[in-house]
């Protein structure tokens, strides 16, 4: 088949990455042209749109068996339909949110959604990597976008100082990440995972392809903010506009642990006894870390960063269980989290006083005399996110702690329960402060948009989640089996 | 369930309980009172045809069993009403002596403003009493033993706002609570021995194998022995006897009428009965009746001694309920079960007596109990002089036994049967037992007589202007309105102190007085008339097989029988030398130290005091100092959040957002986690 007629023999399948690339150029095209912040609410919109289109083709158009696409340089596989479905309703709701934000504020800058939407691509070109340039890509297409975000308030210090910081310090992870494929193609003299694959299972490699994958696992890492390569997250989710933390918190995560599981279960699976324990360590570093650095935290994008990084460590409990149900139980988990942290920052944005942000645990005091709806709706979404009974967080952790103990890694399961008890310690710290506490002074009327979606985001958590649970663990098993 | 008159003496009173007790606001006092009162005078009216049957009568046993309590995998628990003739005489016994109680009460209680909660309390033990007397097991027997204690808690704190009285009912109930403990194990080993609560069945399994044994590993006791032993620990507290007798001194906190009903002539005596009731297990257990005997007898005398000392009138005659429970108890012990149940139902007559007559002394002198600051009552209250002599009398056993010819109140008939009995058994303790009644005897007689003494004759010692001198504190809550009162209503005669020195009192209302005319009419023909059954040539018809009897005669030297009248006599002389012609004396002894000894009980208040409340203090100290502060919250949650804390606060301080340490990180963590790979992974050897 020759590169002209893959290309036209792909195009079907990349259909949701056709859309997504069509509104950045259309909407970059036009707004450069018309020169006009004033279609930010249009191109919003469209945005969102976009982003809801390319999720549902992505389900719509799933394959029944995987399919290679630009020459094996990609697949579209039932793993990257679930991730990608998965990261444009999450972007699509924080872009959402971030463009009534903005609208209010009036930053009305059109890139925002082009931006998103440039990220959103390349988070689908990382869940459907299939060797190692295309990763690389896929991870610095996500990134640069990323870097523009955070620091989108260009006069703002603690943004730029945010965008600086990420900017930097992905250097250094996309120089692991490129350091650990040049292993890895040494040693395997390939890049196409399937090649790499069967060299490992031939017994390829040997240290040096163990190094060059951990160096790539780090790099991962580093994107999904696991500990302890997590130091960047506090700082860039406190500086970066809430907006951008609410992205920065749902959507690149999904796609970070999805590339993370195709990394390990497609090329790497022959050397899983190596991977396993270092999986392991990071989940548990993360988890305890996470656990313990919010417990002092004031600042609610802070805590929610530990809260994020503890997260990803039982995201990775899942992941470091060699079995089917373990990458299963991790993209379940995901799904679970997202929606519930999306519904966390719509209420952080929705909390501002006098036109500025308020962002503390101080400004919580008392929320459930003056806003009950809000202090409900921040419980639920904390409980869910606590892993309580019955809301979906629970059942996120119960499969994943099931995955690691069906996996003989007792000792992770029992760290991850005392992980989640001390986490849960921070949450109910804010619980208290929304409950029992007396009234800090008055927040200014929530927004519709903000209530409408947290009041989603916590009917997925309860009861609409816990109800379509099992459809989705089907999917979610069904799209992993491939690799075992 | 059936409906039957004997059901109805049982019932009527709670029924009555329950009307007065939760209808109190709808009905108020005087419908309440009635109520009660008229309902257990049907129980009475009931009983003696009852009791009549079996004196004079057939003596129809009979189980009427009302409902099914329990009935689950082999343990069965009937409600039921056994009439025999020992619950025939306690039924007329406890209607009887609740009757003229409640009766009473209408004038000792007349000031009182929560009068229907007092009545509806006394129906509820006259209840809880006649459930425990008519029950034919265990069950129902501990049914009415903690029902009896419930009623007993709430009358000693009937006055709440008293601290001592709150205080006093809760020593009452803890120590109840360690005697109840043992009796539910002693139930419990019946039913693990024989697979049955009900009375015969245990009774009967016993007999037939009475070498069964029960025990851990080597230790092994005779089941009979252990089943008994653990029986008497719970009458033990219930009946006041040795070591668990601290309670009953402090339950006179309550209304003089509870301390008739309860803690004199009822329950208190229901250790002594559920003896008797089980006098066929005991009967098997010589080790555990010689124990009976010896804490019987212990507390017989123990109880006279302290007797000899106190002050507070209530307190005098509670210490000699103690003692003549220690009487009936080493009755039971040296196997004299019909003996025992003739003095519980003589003593029941006199005690009631005598505490009522208390009673309406205290009335009279406006809730005035410090003996100490009376004096010259007889000329003012002459009836109740007349009753509290009838009733010292009773007591003291007075009398002439003759050959042929026994004559004298109630309490002689009884007393001396139980000291000729204790004489002749060859049980364990026995001997120990009739030395200890002799002596109790001559101490009985002397500290009656003080009472009477120094309560009626000589002249007033108190102030009649002054009434909170009582160090005591009891009956403290009258002292208000009757003082505000006493301006107003006893102005004309009251408060000016005649100048023939007798007591600035009142005889007490008829109301009050009736009751103490029917019960001194029983201190002194009880004894004479129903000896024959008792203990005569009736006795054999007469209890059919209610109690073990002893078919041996006796004949006894004659000094055994007139042993217990001639100490008697002495102590009389004594107290005639001592309190009326050389009152001087009494008051230089009470310097000494033996005086000390007796007035404060033997030290045992001090002594539980030290060792159980201030050791379990300390054991709780110990435990909530060190062991839940320092090891449980110190390793527990506080020593967990303050790790917690300074763990966080540590990974804060790594976080110092340069972006150096943060690469450095970074870098030591991805060659560190390379290393672990490769080491993990390989073995140690790449």
């Amino acid at each position: 088949m020759s590169p002209l007629q893959d290309l036209i023999a792909s195009g079907p399948h990349l259909l949701p990455e056709a859309v997504l690339v069509v509104f950045a150029l259309g909407a970059l095209f036009f707004g450069a042209l018309l020169g006009a912040d004033r279609w930010f609410g249009l191109t919003s919109t469209a945005g969102v749109a976009a982003l809801v289109a390319a999720g549902a083709l992505a389900i719509a158009r799933q394959p029944v068996a995987p399919v290679d696409v630009f020459l094996g340089a990609m697949v579209i596989d039932g793993v990257s339909a679930f991730a990608k479905a998965l990261i444009a309703f999450a972007a699509a709701a924080t872009l959402f949110l971030g463009a009534v934000h903005f609208n209010a504020t009036r930053e009305r800058r059109f890139e925002f959604p082009i931006l998103v939407c440039l990220a959103v691509l390349g988070m689908f070109v990382m869940v459907s990597a299939q060797d190692l340039i295309t990763l690389y890509i896929g991870v610095e297409l996500q990134s640069l976008s990323a870097y523009v975000l955070a620091a989108w308030r260009r006069d703002d210090a603690f943004s730029s100082e945010a965008g600086l910081k990420y900017f930097v310090l992905s250097a250094i992870s996309s120089g692991l990440l490129l350091f650990g494929a040049s292993f890895v193609y040494g040693f395997t003299g390939s890049i196409d995972f399937d090649v790499i694959a069967a060299a490992v299972s031939e017994g390829a490699g040997g240290v040096g392809l163990v190094f060059g994958l951990v160096l790539m696992l780090c790099a991962l890492a580093f994107k999904m903010s696991a500990a302890p390569f997590h130091m960047w997250t506090p700082d860039v989710y406190e500086g970066a506009p809430t907006p951008v933390t609410a992205f920065f918190a749902a959507a690149p995560k999904v796609a970070a642990v999805t590339l993370m599981a195709r990394v390990l279960y497609e090329p790497f699976a022959g050397l899983e006894a190596q991977w396993q324990q270092v999986i392991a360590a990071l989940a548990a570093i993360s988890m305890v870390w996470g656990a313990f650095g919010a417990l002092l935290q004031t600042n609610l994008k802070r805590l929610m960063a530990y809260s994020s990084i503890a997260n990803m460590g039982f995201a990775l409990m899942g992941l470091a269980a060699g079995l089917e149900q373990g990458p299963a139980s991790a993209l379940i988990y995901l799904a679970l989290y997202v929606p519930a942290n999306i519904g966390i920052f719509a209420l952080i944005l929705a909390m501002r006083r006098d036109g500025a942000p308020a962002e503390t645990v101080a400004d919580l005091a008392g929320l459930a005399q003056k806003r009950p709806w809000m202090a409900a709706l921040f419980t639920m979404l904390l409980f869910s996110i606590a892993g309580v009974p019955p809301f979906a967080g629970f059942i996120g952790k119960l499969l994943v702690f099931q995955a690691s103990v069906d996996a003989g890694l007792v000792w992770l399961a029992v760290l991850g329960g005392v992980a989640a008890v001390v986490a849960a310690a921070y949450y109910l710290r804010l619980l208290a402060s929304i409950w029992f506490q007396p009234p800090a002074a008055a927040l200014q009327p929530a927004g519709n948009a903000n209530l409408i979606t947290a009041t989603f985001a916590a009917a997925l958590t309860f009861p609409i989640l816990v109800v379509a649970l099992g459809s989705i663990e089907r999917w979610a098993e069904a799209a992993v089996r491939m690799w075992f | 369930m059936q409906f039957s008159t004997e059901a109805l003496i049982v019932l009527a009173p709670l029924f009555a309980a329950a009307i007065a007790g939760l209808l109190q606001r709808l009905i108020g006092d005087r419908v309440a009172m009635t109520v009660t009162t008229g309902s257990v005078g049907l129980s009475l009216a009931l009983s003696l045809p009852i009791f009549a049957d079996f004196v004079w009568g057939e003596g129809h046993e009979r189980v009427i069993e009302l409902f099914r309590f329990i009935d689950v995998a082999g343990f069965t628990s009937i409600w039921s009403v056994r009439i025999d003739t020992l619950s025939a005489i306690m039924l007329v016994v406890v209607t009887s002596v609740s009757f003229l109680v409640h009766v009473y009460s209408w004038g000792y209680m007349a000031e009182d403003p929560h009068r229907a909660r007092f009545f509806s309390y006394l129906s509820f033990f006259t209840f809880a009493m006649l459930s425990l007397v008519t029950a034919n097991d265990f069950l129902q027997l501990f049914f009415g033993w903690e029902g009896v204690g419930v009623a007993s808690y709430l009358l000693i704190g009937f006055w709440y706002q008293k601290r001592s009285a709150n205080d006093a009912a809760i020593k009452a109930f803890i120590t109840n609570r360690i005697g109840d403990f043992g009796f539910a194990l002693g139930i419990m080993a019946a039913f693990f021995c024989y697979g049955s609560i009900q009375f015969d069945e245990v009774f009967h399994a016993a007999a037939a194998n009475p070498a069964m044994m029960l025990g851990v590993g080597e230790v092994q006791f005779r089941a009979v022995e252990v089943i008994a032993f653990l029986l008497f620990i719970g009458a033990m507290g219930k009946s006041a006897q040795f070591f668990l007798h601290v309670w009953l001194p402090d339950a006179m906190e309550g209304p003089t009428p509870v301390s008739a009903l309860i803690h004199a002539a009822t329950m208190v005596t229901a250790g002594v009965f559920m003896v008797c009731r089980a006098g066929e297990l005991y009967h098997l257990a010589p080790l555990a009746s010689g124990f009976v005997t010896i804490v019987g007898a212990t507390t017989a005398l123990f109880a006279a001694t302290v007797g000899l000392a106190q002050n507070d009138i209530k307190r005098v005659v509670a210490y000699s309920t103690c003692s003549q429970l220690g009487y009936m108890f080493f009755a039971a012990g040296v196997g004299a079960y019909n003996a025992a149940m003739f003095h519980l139902f003589t003593h029941a007559f006199f005690k009631a007596l005598l505490f009522l007559g208390a009673g309406s002394v205290i009335h009279g002198l406006h809730h005035e109990q410090d003996m100490r600051y009376m004096g010259g009552v007889r000329k003012p209250m002459p009836i109740t002089w007349a009753m509290m002599l009838i009733g010292t009398f009773a007591l003291i056993g007075f009398g002439l036994p003759l050959e042929g010819l026994k004559i004298g109140f109630a309490g002689f008939y009884s007393k001396d049967a139980i000291i000729e009995a204790a004489y002749a058994s060859h049980g364990i303790g026995a001997q120990f037992a009739f030395w200890c009644g002799v002596t109790a005897a001559l101490l009985t007689s002397f500290y009656s007589w003080r009472l009477a003494f120094m309560t009626f004759e000589g002249r007033y010692r108190g102030n009649p202007h002054a009434h909170h001198h009582d160090a005591s504190g009891t009956d403290h809550h009258h002292h208000d309105h009757e003082e505000a009162k006493s301006t107003a209503a006893h102005a004309d005669h009251a408060h000016e102190a005649p100048t023939d020195g007798s007591a600035p009192a009142h005889e007490s209302p008829w109301v009050m007085l009736a009751p103490l005319l029917v019960l001194a009419a029983g201190a002194v023909f009880a004894g004479w008339l129903f000896y024959p059954y008792f203990l005569g040539y009736h006795a054999e018809a007469f209890w059919g097989q209610a109690v073990p009897l002893e078919h041996e005669r006796h004949d006894f030297p004659v000094w055994v029988l007139w042993a217990p009248v001639v100490v008697t006599l002495i102590g009389l002389a004594l107290a005639i030398i001592f309190y009326l012609w050389a009152p001087a004396a009494p008051r230089a002894m009470a310097r000494g130290p033996v005086w000390a000894f007796l007035y404060n009980k033997w030290y045992f208040d001090e002594i539980y005091d030290f060792v159980f409340v201030k050791g379990a203090r300390a054991i709780g100290d110990l435990f909530w100092k060190v062991g839940d502060r320092r090891v449980i919250d110190g390793l527990g949650p506080d020593g967990v959040t303050s790790v917690s804390r300074w763990f966080s606060r540590g990974l804060r301080r790594v976080q110092t957002g340069f972006v150096y340490h943060y690469s450095f990180i970074m870098l030591i963590a991805a060659v560190a986690f390379g290393a672990y790979a490769i080491f993990a992974g390989f073995g140690g050897a790449p």
